[in-house]
């Protein structure tokens, strides 16, 4: 294994995926996939309904196995990495457990690893100021709105400082207005910690403001139609004006034209990497 | 950051769902009481001393003092003496004790009961072939008849003798208790461990954490809306189960063979038969009690679970 600087996050490489199920036809929900997310890169997945969004998430997370193909993550199995706690996971419900505090939740992974009450106390603390819920943590989650559960979900995702953050549609429940701050927000988030993420989305405009490459994907069976490198300044530097921003808008028209349009179709299914101006 | 306080929030939702203060919760109480004596009074002034019948069947109890006793007789007579000479004693305080005594066997039989439901419970969760293998066997257990168990536990509990360790007639009592109680706490626990989403059990895969951790940290927690109501039903099963061991058994000291002497007597003291039946009813009110302090204890697993 080289060093991590040079090890991609995830390295995907002619990955399948077949449900079987008796008495049923078998579904193919993915085919040959091959995908790379360099360390620190934000890669968005979209892609209409069934098309394998959440399945592929669920590869890398490892709580699934493909059924051919090979899966790396910072250079170790999927399995490898779950089990060092390589990852921050988030779905699309928060998932908090009601019986625990907004605190208490964030440390929930801490506390599984043993790390020591006042360690946790330290990072659940800071954690709440990076979401913005210093005042709740004594709070429970029936308490709190959607969207802030949804942000209690996030920290305790980067609670153990993850170099990869995998994410299913986690503003997904969240009204507009509400999205458009957690995606500030989340800008801001991975742009402090440097961690690489996959995030699967329906919006186009989400996709575009947060990724610096977003992977469209086509159904029956999922297939990576193309990948497109936005054309943005560097997520850092990402804000509220940029939405409405000339070039905002033409990459949210690029990624709509792929998904809609017939346009370049997977002839070459995987790598018809990004468009000219990259 | 959105504007809902943090408390405002909850108290409207709990207000929606449990309306009235404790005050009127026990007034309502206290008059429910209250309705079922004027009922019973007012039966007893008015209905046919003979019963109401249609054809041969009584559908209405007679109304003498010996099929039914004013209610002010059956208190009264708790203060009078039972018995002659030199046990002599109030009547309440014979029915107290029978109580109290009633009262710890069945809490024994009760966390015996509570002990081995879980274990199976959690037995059942572990291995998918264990639900498969014993849960038939927890139904059809409930099926058997408590005068059919009884003899047998008693003979079986004869045969053991460790050490000093003697065998004694409260324990097979309490093992049929237990036997009551064990029921509904393994299908009550079961579901409960069972109810995690499917959300909360992979986001603890992905903690790459193993099962023990898991049941502690999410299955327990998680099942305790489901365990409380069990846990009341086992200890009213538990009670009932006391009683009528007692019975079966023969156990002297408890409400069970209280109910049954009391009730030899009843031609020549009606009112008297009725004590032990209040003594029984106090053994079932504490222990439900008990169940409502556990559940003020474990409220912060009560609640509701989050919206998405
Ligand atoms: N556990 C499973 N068993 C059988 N088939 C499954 C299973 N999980 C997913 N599938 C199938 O795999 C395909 C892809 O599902 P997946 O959930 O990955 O889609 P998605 O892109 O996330 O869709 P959405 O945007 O609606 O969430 C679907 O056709 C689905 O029916
Ligand atoms: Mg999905």
């Amino acid at each position: 294994m080289s060093e991590a600087s040079t090890t991609a996050a995830v390295q995907v490489t002619g990955v399948d995926k077949v449900f079987t199920a008796k008495r049923k036809p078998s579904v193919t929900a993915l085919d040959s996939i091959d995908l790379t997310v360099a360390p620190g890169e934000f890669v968005s997945l979209i892609g209409p309904s069934g098309c394998g969004k959440s399945t592929l998430l669920r590869l890398i997370a490892d709580l699934d196995t493909p059924s051919a193909g090979t899966l790396t993550v910072f250079g170790k199995t999927a399995r490898q990495a779950r089990i060092d706690q390589e990852y921050g996971i988030a779905f699309q419900q928060s998932g908090l457990l009601p019986w625990r505090t907004v605190a208490a939740n964030i440390e929930l992974p801490l506390e599984l690893h043993g790390v020591n009450s006042a360690g946790r106390k330290k990072r659940s603390a800071e954690l709440l100021a990076l979401v913005g819920l210093g005042d709740f943590a004594e709070s429970y989650p029936d308490q709190l709105s959607g969207g802030m559960q949804q942000r209690v979900a996030i920290a305790r995702a980067l609670a153990e400082s993850p170099r990869l953050l995998l994410m299913d549609e986690p503003f997904g429940a969240l009204d507009e207005m509400t999205r458009e701050r957690m995606q500030t927000e989340l800008v801001r988030i991975t742009g402090e910690t440097g961690a690489a993420v996959v995030f699967v989305t329906h919006s186009i405009p989400e996709a575009v403001f947060l990724s610096n490459r977003v992977v469209v994907m086509s159904p029956r069976p999922g297939r990576i139609r193309d990948i497109l490198s936005i054309t943005l300044p560097g997520t850092a530097d990402r804000d509220e004006h940029l939405r409405e921003d000339e070039a905002f808008f033409e990459n949210v028209s690029r990624v709509r034209e792929l998904l809609h349009g017939e346009a370049p179709v997977g002839i070459k299914p995987t790598a018809a990497r990004g468009v000219e101006n990259r | 950051m959105t504007g809902t306080s943090p408390t405002g929030t909850p108290e409207r939702r709990r207000g929606a769902r449990r309306s009235g203060t404790t005050a009127t919760r026990v007034a309502f109480g206290a008059g429910g009481v209250l309705l079922v004596v004027v009922a019973w009074e007012l039966y007893k002034a008015i209905g046919p001393a003979t019963g109401v019948m249609i054809g041969d069947l009584t559908v209405l109890p007679r109304t003498t003092d010996l099929a039914m006793p004013h209610v002010w007789d059956m208190i009264g007579r708790l203060f009078e003496q039972s018995g002659n000479g030199r046990n002599a004693q109030p009547v309440w305080l014979a029915v107290a004790q029978a109580a109290v005594f009633t009262l710890g066997v069945a809490a024994v039989g009760w966390v015996v009961g509570v002990v081995v439901g879980m274990l199976l419970a959690i037995l059942m969760q572990r291995f998918r072939t264990a639900e498969s293998a014993v849960l038939p066997w927890i139904v059809l257990s409930q099926t058997v008849p408590l005068i059919a168990i009884a003899p047998l536990v008693r003979r079986w509990g004869a045969q053991l003798e460790f050490g000093d360790f003697t065998w004694e007639s409260w324990m097979s009592v309490a093992i049929i208790a237990s036997y009551l109680a064990f029921f509904p706490v393994s299908i009550g626990a079961l579901r409960g461990l069972n109810s995690p989403d499917a959300i909360h059990v992979e986001l603890f895969r992905s903690y790459g954490v193993g099962w023990w951790k898991t049941l502690f940290t999410l299955r327990l927690p998680a099942s305790v809306p489901y365990l409380l109501p069990a846990l009341r039903l086992a200890a009213a099963n538990a009670v009932i189960g006391t009683v009528v061991a007692e019975v079966s058994i023969g156990l002297r000291g408890g409400i069970g063979r209280m109910i049954i002497e009391f009730a030899q007597q009843a031609s020549g003291d009606p009112a008297k038969t009725w004590a032990p039946i209040f003594g029984a009813i106090a053994v079932g009110l504490v222990a439900a009690g008990f169940i409502a302090l556990l559940g003020v204890l474990l409220r912060r697993f009560r609640r509701g679970e989050v919206p998405a």
